[in-house]
């Protein structure tokens, strides 16, 4: 998701996105059962069903045994809940050769995440800073290309990059996909800092300037302090985004033991060897999608506030 | 464009003096360089390489040995893609039908002041959380014809009952709709949602003043008001048809057969399975092209008018 907002189009939100979900205004409904209110729930209710479905199938399933599977409904609490598959998920499924469970994955992932993490938001926050204060003849085309090049399907720049890394040594280690990580985050999250930035009342600006403050201190000093939530929502969708792909895992990792999550995930479960233990695959499953959920439902808002940022405001 | 260096130039107007103009505003060009280096070399670089070597022979390595048009008339005369043009289109066709609308009436429905929005809200959401390939493998669980819905089904006493899209070529590409509606469609619902809240509180007043129904109000006057908004989504799923690659990976593998194959993954197994890069360039060129003109509509629109955007 780390490229979903890129988009800076709309001139219809001119008021913060924030205000604008924080949810409707007026006065509370009065009449509570007409007829087009329940027709209004009725869909909602239904449509509601159909998006929890699958967690519910997911945490369902992850939690029966196999025996129970075989014979029953896919949709039916377990009768007798067992741990067993999410334990056996973690540490004893296989991919290949190896059978360490997930672990390793979630592992790896994480020692992607972290540094990309760190990296990428500290550069597209100084990015963001410079492009809103300090333009530069040319500083506007250098940011127009890099959301151009936020369009472009990833597979068009995947063998360049992999021959820059060849040459660079990296390829095929974690640095490696953590650089390439940077890079793709770059477009979606320069632009969130650029417009925050460049909400800042001018006058802060020139008057650190005045008092002798330059690019750093302005920056450390001024900007940083006050720029918290951004940094929140930055952080969000480059957690999520990193964690969920797949794709730059695939591409830039060498060996099996190195295959972040999602990877390890898709190969555990779609390998062909073996009896398929669907209650493994769905706690497997879970696991991997464990810490986007985690991150979604504690964020509330500033998930929503973060995908919406880039998608409407501009 | 306005060349606007206006803030610093005030406050360093008096050191306008210096030798070069290269070391005007010198730490901000430096902490720009990461973001240079990836929009020149990495996004404009790496592009511009590719489209090069797709004129190529290149096959285990790139090799710049001139072959004109070869691998673009290999590539349309090869089944596979062709199949994947088709099932791309297929499934970029309904996914942009169902999303707006899906989208538009999820937003709509939860704009009509009900009680419990945030809740249905992250109800809807939540999947744009998870990965494709977690979404791939749940709706390939449900979806499974044996232990999964269609069982569920023919237990319920519909013994005639048949929904496995997965195993049926005709219709896998449905199976991979589904799991993408599911997917994407909260996203959509978010960004109309705001769409809606910034219309004018007065327009549905002038409209109830009028008597005109709330389903023609919406039709009528507040859809053609939200054409930015549904612009930016169209580019936005647009976008994201494109790239469909790990949910096909994650549910289906390209199967049945090639029943399920995508543009992304036939430039994926070209490049880093088959050896055969000149295939892999040509392909993903071709995706560029796809994207080139989803862009150029939307640019003109969005920019055709207007001298400074």
């Amino acid at each position: 998701m780390a490229d979903v907002g890129i988009l800076a189009t709309t001139k219809a939100a001119e008021q913060p996105v924030a205000a604008l979900l924080d949810g409707p205004r007026g006065p509370k409904p009065v009449r509570r059962f007409s007829r087009s209110n329940i027709i209004i729930y009725g869909t909602l209710f239904v449509v509601a069903l159909y998006y929890a479905l699958p967690l519910y199938v997911m945490i369902v399933t992850s939690l029966k045994g196999m025996p129970e599977i075989r014979v029953g409904n896919i949709f039916a609490p377990p009768l007798e809940v067992t741990f067993q598959p999410w334990v056996k998920a973690w540490q004893e499924a296989c991919t290949g050769i190896n059978c360490d469970g997930l672990s390793r994955g979630f592992w790896n992932s994480f020692q992607i995440l972290i540094p990309s993490v760190i990296l990428s938001v500290a550069i597209a926050s100084v990015n963001g800073y410079a492009l809103s204060m300090w333009k530069f003849r040319g500083s506007e085309v250098f940011f127009t290309l890099l959301m151009i090049g936020a369009f472009i399907p990833y597979q068009v720049m995947l063998y360049p990059i992999v021959i820059m890394l060849r040459e660079a040594g990296l390829y095929g280690s974690l640095t490696g996909l953590v650089l390439v990580h940077v890079a793709f985050g770059m477009p979606i999250n320069t632009l969130l800092f650029r417009n925050y930035f460049a909400s800042i009342p001018e006058e802060l600006f020139k008057a650190a300037r005045v008092d002798g403050a330059g690019f750093w201190a302005i920056f450390f000093r001024i900007m940083l302090p006050m720029s918290l939530p951004i940094f929140v929502v930055a952080l969000i969708i480059q957690v999520t985004g990193i964690w969920n792909d797949f794709l730059f895992g695939v591409t830039f990792t060498s060996s099996p033991e190195r295959y972040p999550m999602t990877v390890q995930l898709n190969n555990i479960v779609n390998s062909v060897q073996g009896v398929k233990e669907y209650n493994v695959n769905m706690a497997a499953t879970l696991l991997t999608g464990l810490v986007p959920l985690v991150i979604y439902f504690a964020s509330g808002k500033l998930f929503v506030r973060g995908i919406a940022a880039g998608a409407v405001k501009g | 464009m306005t060349i606007s260096d206006t803030r610093p130039d005030a406050g360093d107007r008096a050191a306008a003096r210096r030798p070069s103009r290269l070391f005007r505003n010198l730490p901000s060009k430096i902490a720009m360089l990461p973001l240079i280096f990836t929009a020149v070399v990495v996004f404009l670089g790496g592009t511009i390489w590719t489209v090069v070597y797709s004129f190529t022979k290149s096959g285990l390595l790139p090799r710049l040995s001139w072959a004109g048009l070869d691998q673009y008339e290999r590539l349309w005369s090869s089944r596979k893609w062709i199949v994947s043009i088709e099932n791309l289109a297929i499934y970029g066709f309904f996914s942009l039908i169902g999303t707006l609308v899906i989208g538009f009436t999820l937003a709509a429905l939860l704009d009509r002041k009900i009680r419990g929005e945030a809740v249905f809200r992250s109800i809807f959401l939540y999947p744009f959380a998870l990965s494709f390939i977690v979404t791939g493998l749940v709706w390939q669980w449900i979806l499974n014809p044996e232990l999964g819905l269609q069982n569920v089904v023919r237990e319920m006493g519909w013994t005639g009952f048949s929904f496995d899209p997965l195993n049926n070529p005709d219709i896998v590409m449905f199976g991979l709709l589904i799991a993408g509606l599911w997917q994407g469609t909260g996203l959509i619902m978010c960004i109309m949602l705001a769409g809606l809240r910034g219309i004018d509180e007065d327009i549905w007043k002038a409209a109830r003043v009028d008597g005109i129904g709330t389903v023609k109000t919406y039709i009528r006057v507040i859809i053609p008001m939200m054409r930015p908004v549904f612009v930016t989504s169209l580019v936005l799923i647009g976008a994201g048809i494109v790239k469909l690659y790990d949910l096909v990976v994650a549910q289906t593998s390209g199967g049945p057969g090639i029943s399920s194959e995508v543009p992304a993954k036939y430039v994926m197994t070209a490049m880093f399975g088959g050896q055969n890069l000149g295939q892999g360039f040509a392909a993903s060129t071709m995706m560029l092209v796809m994207v080139v003109i989803i862009l150029i509509p939307w640019a003109y629109l969005e920019f055709g008018g207007k001298k400074h955007g």
